[in-house]
C-alpha cells in the first residue's frame, strides 16, 4: 500500500492511497483536480502532468523518450515534470508529494 | 445468402514512402497548395508552434478542403490562437469534460443499447446511415444537453454537413446548418431564464458566459456551435463505422475484450490510432520558415497529417498492425497541444462504451457490401472510412 499527497493548482491537498495501477488512475479515482487522464494511460494526451519533488525524482526515474517528447512541448514543463500515467503505484512512491501541473 | 466481402478492416498507410524519404507531402486544394507534414515528432512540433503555424487565419482556411468559400463565421476556439484562445478553452473545457460523469455515461449507454438492439433486429443495415449517424446524433444531444428528439433533425441532414453527392463543399447544405444554429441561438436567447445548472443547454451556457470579462457575441456563440456540430460529425461517424468494419474481420479481438474488459481502453486508443478518423488539419504560416529542410513561405499552408504521424515507424513498432497490447501509444488522432480536440472526451466515451457493449452482445458481424470513402490528397489516396457499409449482425 502506498500513500501519496497531491497538491493541486488551487492549493488543495489530498492524501490518497492505493496498491496497484498507475498514479494517474489513482488520481482520477479520487477526483484529483487537474488530472484528467483522457487517454486512459497510453501516453497520448498529457492530461496527467505532475511535478515530482526534486529529492524524489531519482527514485521515480527519468521519463522514457516518448513521455519526454510529450513533456517537452507542454507549456508548463519543468525539470522534475512527469506524466503520472507512466508511474506505477508501488512502495517506491509511498510518502511522496506530487504537485499537479495544470 | 450474403456475399463475403474481404479487406474492409484494412486501412493502409498512404504516406509511408514520402514520410520516410522527405517527410513532406504536397497537395493542392482549390489553388491554395499545402505542404503536408508527415512525421510524428515534426507534426507535434508544428502543432505546438502556433506563432508560426497559425489557426487564427481567415475563417475556413485551415480546414482541408478549405471552407473559405462557404463560411465567414470563425469557429471557436478552433480558429483562435493563444492568448485569446485560452479564455474560450477555459470556458468550454468543463462542459466538454461532462462525459466523464457517471450520469452522462448512463444516458449514453441507453442510446448505445437501443442502437445495437435495433441493428440486431434488422436483417441487415448500412452502418454509416442507420447506425453511426443516429448514434452520433443522439449522443450529440447529451453533449449539448438538448432534448433527444432534436437528433432526428440532424439525422435528416444526412451523413455530411458540408458535402452533397455532387460536391465536397456544398454552400447550400452548409447554410442549412448555419440557419439552424442562428435560429437555435435566437430561441435560447428568448427563453433565457434562470434555471438549474443541470437543465442548461450549451446555447444557454454560452449566452450567459463571459470570456476575459466580456459577454460572448452571437457570432462567437455561433462559432462554438458550428465547431461542435461539424467537428464531431464525420469524425465520429468514421470512427464508429470503421470500428464495426475492423471487428467484422477480427471477431477474436472482440471476444478478447469481452473476456478481458480491462483492455477496452487500450483497444479503443489503438483503433483510433489505426483509423485516424480525421486525416489532417491545416495551419497558415505566418513567416518564412522550414520544415524537414523544406522552405515554407509566409502565408502558405501546411497540414498536420495526423494519419501519417500515427503510422510513423520511428515511434510505433509494427505501425500497420492493430495491437491491443500497445501500452504506450502516443497517437495524435485527437490532435496535439493547444488545439487538441475539444470533443475528445465525448468521442472516447462513445467508443469505449460502444466497443464494450458490442463485445458483450454481438456474436458475429457479416459484411454484405462495402463502398469505401477514399480521399484523394494530391498523390496520396487514403481510405478514411466508408460511404456505405452494409452488415448483418448476430446476437450472442
Amino acid at each position: 500500500m502506498a500513500k501519496v499527497i497531491f497538491v493541486t493548482q488551487n492549493n488543495g491537498s489530498m492524501e490518497v492511497e492505493g496498491d496497484s495501477g498507475s498514479l494517474m488512475e489513482l488520481a482520477v479515482a479520487n477526483g484529483v483536480a487537474g488530472i484528467d487522464g483522457d487517454c486512459g494511460g497510453v501516453c497520448s494526451c498529457a492530461t496527467c502532468h505532475i511535478y515530482v519533488e526534486p529529492a524524489d525524482f531519482e527514485k521515480i526515474g527519468q521519463p522514457e523518450e516518448i513521455e519526454s517528447d510529450m513533456l517537452q512541448l507542454d507549456d508548463n514543463v519543468r525539470e522534475f515534470s512527469r506524466l503520472c500515467c507512466q508511474i506505477e503505484v508501488s512502495e517506491v512512491i509511498d510518502g511522496m508529494t506530487f504537485v499537479v501541473a495544470n | 445468402m450474403t456475399t463475403k466481402i474481404s479487406g474492409v478492416s484494412q486501412f493502409n498507410d498512404a504516406f509511408a514512402t514520402q514520410r520516410t524519404t522527405s517527410g513532406i507531402g504536397q497537395m493542392d486544394d482549390q489553388n491554395d497548395p499545402i505542404s503536408m507534414i508527415l512525421g510524428l515528432k515534426e507534426v507535434r512540433k508544428a502543432a505546438h508552434n502556433c506563432a508560426t503555424f497559425q489557426s487564427g487565419a481567415k475563417p475556413g482556411r485551415i480546414v482541408i478542403p478549405s471552407e473559405v468559400a462557404i463560411r465567414e463565421t470563425r469557429q471557436i476556439p478552433f480558429e483562435v490562437d493563444p492568448p485569446e484562445h485560452k479564455g474560450f478553452r477555459e470556458l468550454l473545457n468543463p462542459w466538454f469534460k461532462r462525459p466523464q460523469d457517471k450520469s452522462y455515461q448512463i444516458k449514453l449507454q441507453q442510446i448505445i443499447d437501443i442502437t445495437i438492439a435495433q441493428a440486431l433486429s434488422a436483417d441487415s443495415l448500412d452502418i454509416v446511415a442507420d447506425f453511426a449517424l443516429p448514434l452520433q446524433s443522439k449522443a450529440l444531444t447529451l453533449l449539448l444537453n438538448t432534448p433527444m428528439d432534436n437528433a432526428q433533425t440532424w439525422i435528416d441532414w444526412g451523413t455530411h454537413v458540408f458535402r452533397s453527392e455532387s460536391s465536397h463543399l456544398d454552400a447550400n447544405k452548409a447554410n442549412i446548418l448555419y440557419d439552424y444554429i442562428d435560429a437555435e441561438i435566437d430561441k435560447a436567447s428568448i427563453n433565457n431564464q434562470p434555471c438549474e445548472a443541470s437543465e442548461q443547454d450549451l446555447y444557454t451556457v454560452l449566452l450567459n458566459a463571459e470570456v476575459d470579462g466580456k459577454k460572448l457575441t452571437k457570432e462567437q456563440i455561433k462559432g462554438v456551435m458550428i465547431l461542435t456540430f461539424a467537428g464531431g460529425r464525420d469524425t465520429v461517424i468514421n470512427a464508429i463505422t470503421n470500428t464495426l468494419a475492423y471487428f467484422s474481420e477480427n471477431m477474436d479481438d472482440l471476444k478478447r475484450i469481452a473476456a478481458e474488459p480491462n483492455i477496452n481502453n487500450r483497444a479503443v486508443e489503438e483503433l483510433i490510432r489505426y483509423f485516424s478518423p480525421l486525416t489532417q488539419m491545416g495551419r497558415v504560416v505566418t513567416e518564412d520558415t522550414a520544415v524537414c529542410e523544406h522552405a515554407i513561405k509566409a502565408d502558405s499552408r501546411i497540414s498536420l497529417c495526423w494519419a501519417s504521424a500515427n503510422r510513423d515507424e520511428n515511434v510505433f513498432s509494427h505501425p500497420n498492425t492493430v495491437d491491443f497490447d500497445r501500452k504506450v501509444n502516443p497517437h495524435v488522432s485527437f490532435g496535439f497541444s493547444h488545439h487538441n480536440c475539444l470533443g475528445a472526451t465525448h468521442a472516447r466515451q462513445i467508443l469505449r462504451q460502444l466497443v464494450l457493449t458490442l463485445a458483450n452482445k454481438v456474436n458475429d458481424i457479416d459484411v454484405v457490401s462495402a463502398d469505401e470513402n477514399i480521399e484523394q490528397l494530391g498523390e496520396f489516396s487514403r481510405k478514411v472510412g466508408f460511404n456505405r457499409l452494409v452488415v448483418s449482425l448476430s446476437a450472442k
